[in-house]
């Protein structure tokens, strides 16, 4: 069963195409990864989703309701957690629960049992007194998440929901977004961290408002990257990344930390080719070259360059 | 109803929470009712003055009695020479100079018109026009003073000439006080700021902290969201109001002498106004700074200036006037002061409320459009 069927959906500003003509489908209780550079049109495409703005072209159909028709339903349905904290930060914890719960409409003896919860998941059991402002950045993160899906949403709209949080929080943060997953809630979520983009079943990639890649992250590696990636360890590392662009061998270039990243052709052969070009032309110790499995930010930039050059 | 009861709920808990914003509410009329009550005053009741006498003869002597006895005046100084005068003047120690000149005596003897100088600091305007009646008001006194005592002395009898004397009263403000005519209009004043400000900056803040965000994907509609926020501004509003009618009764004796009611009625027509430029204030501002400059000068200022609050609008320029016709503040200053001083009600004060009834809902009505505009 899809959670989300998306068909055509298009919305346009004027002469400026936001979100240009995609579909996908989203299965029931999947975690779902939504990526794309910055201005791809990934909140654009959020916001149809969750009722709040029109599309120009196409629908999307929901937990069953059509945003195009039905957003006042579609909204029922949802729950939605962005960036910035969007819970009151001058409230008390339970104020907060309070209120969210009683918005949509949750009764009391519901509202009860959900704050229960939600306290249980943000490890907060016994402190709905204190004032939401007052807690730590990851507690933070995961209160809104439980208030995000405090009316038990059958989806919930993550948009970049980790972002300025620590690495032990983030990681927290996923084990909760996996248990939600298990338990049946479809877990829509944007990021620009790509090692957490790993652990989503399925992925899609967007640009310039258009649907460029899909897929697990398995298929994704081996499908849109097919030619070999290379592992290149050296001095002077952003010299040699120079020299290794203007290289016939070489496709993409790309620096990660300390070491260059490179996509070879067919015209690569053995690793003495990059040693001669670097170390006997231009004087660079070659530490290691080693030929590496790529990670979805390998993924990710060769899509983008692909996208560009068309 | 529900939902908008839970906004309400969380707007109160909000402000609970925040100890200026509830003193603000609680203390700033009381305040701003003790600043305009004693401070907004135009009124000017001991003239300081100096005198010159060139006479220094019996009659000089008894004008210048008359003009001490008056109790209007303050005498400062007597000068001996016309440098010390202008010293006075430049100053700003005296804001009147009365010169007597020699001969003063002999002229009035020799029943010839006698002169007497007297010289305002004009950049005082206002005081100096009040000045000016008070001198006029003693020498003419003393002018008839002088004729039916020199009829009486003659031994002719006082043929009193075909004069009109007119008996002025003043009805509602008896003593002309400025306080009187101020305070009843800072009911419309509190009411715009509290109103008008509070409810940007409630509606700018979530913008700004993000909650708005989280408010539109709830099923939360614009219209229960709109509601939810503007009530609990219409509630303080209603409670500043109570507390500066209350306290001008108990600090400057001012009652409210027509109906309590009709008031509050008036005041609920003219909040419909302030919400209403209050909602689209917060549909043109990103953060709370940029609401609450635009807030103050682009609407509170220019709103009590063409209100009449301060300046008779009978006085601008016909343009101006005219553009007074759209500034809700007038209407409800017109009602607050006629209740307030008059006793005036609805008899009287109909065209204002139905204006009010106008301008508010057009305002609200179209602010309330934008604001939904602006969410979707």
């Amino acid at each position: 069963m899809n959670s989300i069927e998306v068909k055509n959906l298009t919305k346009k500003f004027g002469n400026f195409t936001s979100v240009d003509n995609i579909s996908f489908n989203v299965k029931q209780a999947e975690i779902f990864g939504f990526l794309g550079a910055n201005g791809a049109g990934k909140s654009t495409t959020i916001k149809m989703l969750c009722g709040i703005l029109e599309p120009t072209l196409g629908d999307a159909i929901v937990e069953g309701q059509s945003v195009a028709k039905n957003p006042d339903r579609v909204k029922q349905n949802i729950g939605y957690m962005s960036q910035r904290f969007s819970l009151y930060n001058d409230l008390a914890v339970g104020e907060n629960l309070d209120f969210f719960g009683g918005v949509y409409g949750l009764s009391n003896q519901k509202l009860n049992e959900r704050k229960k919860w939600v306290l249980k998941i943000a490890n907060l059991e016994g402190k709905e007194n204190l004032l939401t402002g007052s807690l730590p950045g990851g507690i933070k993160q995961r209160l809104a998440l439980g208030a995000a899906v405090i009316h038990q949403p059958g989806i919930v709209f993550l948009d970049e929901p980790t972002s300025g949080v620590d690495p032990i929080s983030r990681r927290n943060f996923w084990e909760l977004i996996n248990e939600l997953s298990s338990e049946g809630t479809t877990v829509f979520v944007t990021t620009h961290y790509l090692e957490e983009a790993e652990f989503c079943n399925n992925i899609i990639f967007i640009d310039d408002g258009k649907l460029i890649a899909e897929g697990n992250p398995k298929t994704l590696k081996t499908k849109y990257l097919d030619k070999p990636i290379l592992e290149v360890e050296c001095s002077s590392v952003i010299e040699a990344l120079v020299i290794l662009e203007k290289s016939p061998f070489v496709d993409e270039t790309s620096i990660f930390g300390n070491n260059i990243h490179i996509i070879v052709n067919e015209k690569y052969v053995e690793e003495k080719q990059i040693t001669a070009l670097l170390e006997k032309q231009n004087n660079i110790t070659v530490k290691k070259i080693s030929k590496i499995v790529p990670t979805l930010e390998d993924v990710f930039i060769h899509l983008l360059e692909m996208d560009k050059k068309k | 109803m529900k939902t908008i009861l839970h906004i309400i709920k969380k707007e109160f808990l909000q402000f609970k929470r925040d100890p200026k914003m509830f003193s603000i509410t609680l203390f700033a009329p009381i305040l701003q009712l003790i600043f305009f009550g004693y401070a907004a005053t135009l009124d000017l009741n001991l003239v300081p003055t100096i005198i010159y006498d060139q006479d220094k003869t019996v009659t000089s002597r008894k004008l210048i009695e008359e003009f001490i006895g008056s109790g209007f005046f303050e005498i400062e100084h007597y000068a001996d020479n016309y440098k010390e005068t202008q010293k006075y003047i430049e100053e700003g120690k005296s804001l009147v100079a009365i010169v007597i000149p020699q001969n003063f005596e002999k002229r009035i003897y020799r029943r010839e018109t006698a002169s007497l100088q007297a010289i305002f600091n004009g950049s005082f305007g206002n005081s100096s026009n009040i000045a000016a009646g008070y001198v006029t008001k003693v020498v003419t006194k003393y002018s008839r003073q002088i004729v039916s005592n020199y009829l009486d002395i003659s031994g002719r009898k006082f043929i009193p000439a075909g004069s009109i004397d007119a008996e002025i009263r003043v009805w509602y403000n008896p003593e002309l006080k400025t306080r009187n005519f101020m305070v009843p209009a800072i009911v419309g004043l509190l009411i715009s700021v509290i109103t008008l400000l509070l409810t940007t900056l409630a509606i700018v803040k979530e913008k700004e902290v993000g909650t708005l965000e989280q408010l539109i994907v709830t099923p939360i509609k614009p219209i229960q969201l709109i509601i939810g926020k503007l009530v609990p501004f219409v509630i303080l509003g209603f409670i500043s109001v109570s507390i500066v009618i209350i306290a001008m009764n108990i600090i400057f004796g001012i009652a409210v002498r027509g109906n309590v009611f009709f008031l509050f009625f008036s005041a609920f027509l003219y909040i419909l106004s302030t919400l209403g430029l209050g909602l689209f204030v917060s549909t043109i501002s990103k953060t709370q700074q940029q609401a609450m400059m635009i807030s103050v000068f682009a609407v509170l200022m220019p709103m009590n200036f063409l209100s009449g609050f301060a300046f008779p609008l009978e006085n601008m320029p016909i343009p101006i006037q005219m553009l007074s016709y759209i500034i809700p503040l007038k209407y409800f200053i017109n009602i607050t002061r006629g209740v307030i001083l008059k006793g005036t009600g609805l008899a009287v004060h109909w065209p204002d409320a139905l204006a009010l009834l106008t301008i508010g809902l057009v305002i609200l009505f179209l602010s309330a459009l934008r604001f939904k505009k602006r969410l979707e």
